[in-house]
């Protein structure tokens, strides 16, 4: 009986140990993870489509609620103002969820680039989305707030192939922004003037 | 036959030189050597691991009822193993995303319990301190052999310089799984030659 209870007390120790030890570690590394995790993943896909900002958009970002989802907003100063800001939606590809990062001018509404963040699309097909720039020019210039759709669906987007389904996913993905982007309007509007360069 | 600590240190460069002399840990030996960057971090997380592990073990080593020694000993390396995941994704984001699924798996490296059940747990801490840091470093050391070998045939580079002439055709078959198995016979081969004379 002895035996048993310090077998317990032992194993029961040392797991709180462990446990507490590796939650104050995680607390005190979160805050770089979470910039490392926008660097090395979203960065790459900001920083195409902000080629001549002034700032660095990964670091000047801010976060706003829409819906039930807390979403970053990554703000890109030119000439001294904060006129664009990028954000990532999701929408369903040949592999499961695709991210794009969608640049808009909070100015005019009007889309600056889109990217790819994360996709699972097929290689040498669906997968080209990451360097077919012609494709991905298309979205510029217009107005985020409405439907994006492939000329095969009504829409202006010349489908990448045949198939469409990753272009079609695109699509859905920058339609959800132009959703996302009606109903906090405004609340970037505000946020974005704190951001000077 | 009682060993100085510079032996049991030294032990672990050659005598007992993982994987080779001791044939253990193979699966990440085998899957991470593509690249003598992945081969060093690999091995010096895996020191990281032994080292710390070793010592705690050693320390605590009158405390743990040897009825559910194991159970404790896993604790102590999966918490390492946790420290060395989250400090790589905070400050060598590169190296966790190409190790991957690897670093996590240090905690079935045989080799980190085995010290931990043969060495540590029978002696004290500054011949456990010695033992897995030489076991550790030829670890990393053989790691670095594999991957140089195979890196430099695969690729015809060593660490992004080239190291053949550029009419050198990469041997494309060793930075692939077949490639590691026969490095390692190969490399472990030559071992046994040198230690036969």
């Amino acid at each position: 009986m002895r035996e048993m209870i310090k077998m317990v007390v032992v194993l029961v120790v040392l797991s709180s140990l462990s446990g507490g030890v590796l939650g104050a570690l995680k607390n005190a590394t979160e805050e770089r993870i979470d910039n490392q995790v926008l660097k090395f993943v979203k960065g790459p896909a900001i920083e195409s489509i902000f080629k001549e900002a002034d700032n660095d958009p990964v670091a000047d970002r801010f976060s706003l609620t829409v819906g039930e989802q807390e979403k970053n907003f990554f703000v890109a100063v030119y000439d001294g103002n904060p006129k664009a800001v990028a954000f990532e939606t999701f929408a369903s590809g040949f592999g499961g969820d695709m991210g794009v990062m969608v640049a808009v001018d909070v100015e005019t509404d009007e889309i600056i680039g889109v990217s790819v963040t994360t996709h699972n699309e097929t290689p040498g097909i669906g997968a080209t989305i990451e360097t077919n720039e012609d494709f991905k020019k298309q979205f510029s210039g217009k107005p985020i707030i409405g439907d994006h759709k492939v000329k095969d669906d009504g829409g202006e987007i010349t489908a990448m192939s045949g198939a469409t389904v990753t272009s079609r996913a695109t699509c859905k993905a920058v339609s959800r922004a132009g959703d996302i982007y009606e109903q906090v309007k405004s609340q970037i509007r505000d946020q974005v003037k704190n951001f000077t360069g | 036959m009682a060993k100085t600590i510079g032996q049991e240190f030294v032990k672990g460069l050659w005598e007992e030189i993982p994987p080779f002399r001791l044939v253990l840990g193979l699966c990440p030996t085998l899957a991470v050597t593509k690249s003598v960057e992945n081969g060093i971090g690999m091995g010096v997380a895996t020191t990281f691991v032994l080292v710390c592990a070793n010592m705690l073990v050693s320390i605590l080593s009158g405390v743990i009822p040897s009825k559910i020694r194991i159970a404790c000993f896993i604790i102590i390396i999966a918490t390492f193993v946790t420290v060395v995941e989250l400090m790589m994704q905070a400050y060598a984001y590169q190296l966790f995303l190409n190790l991957g699924i690897f670093i996590p798996l240090i905690v079935v490296n045989c080799i980190v319990l085995g010290r931990s059940e043969a060495f540590a747990s029978k002696n004290k801490l500054v011949p456990s301190l010695a033992d897995g840091l030489g076991i550790g470093l030829g670890y990393t050391l053989s790691l670095t052999v594999i991957s140089a070998v195979r890196e430099s045939l695969g690729t015809g580079k060593l660490m992004g310089a080239q190291v053949f002439p550029s009419s050198f055709e990469p041997f494309a078959f060793m930075v692939e799984a077949p490639g590691a198995f026969i490095c390692l016979g190969l490399l472990l081969c030559i071992m046994n030659i040198i230690g036969k004379k």
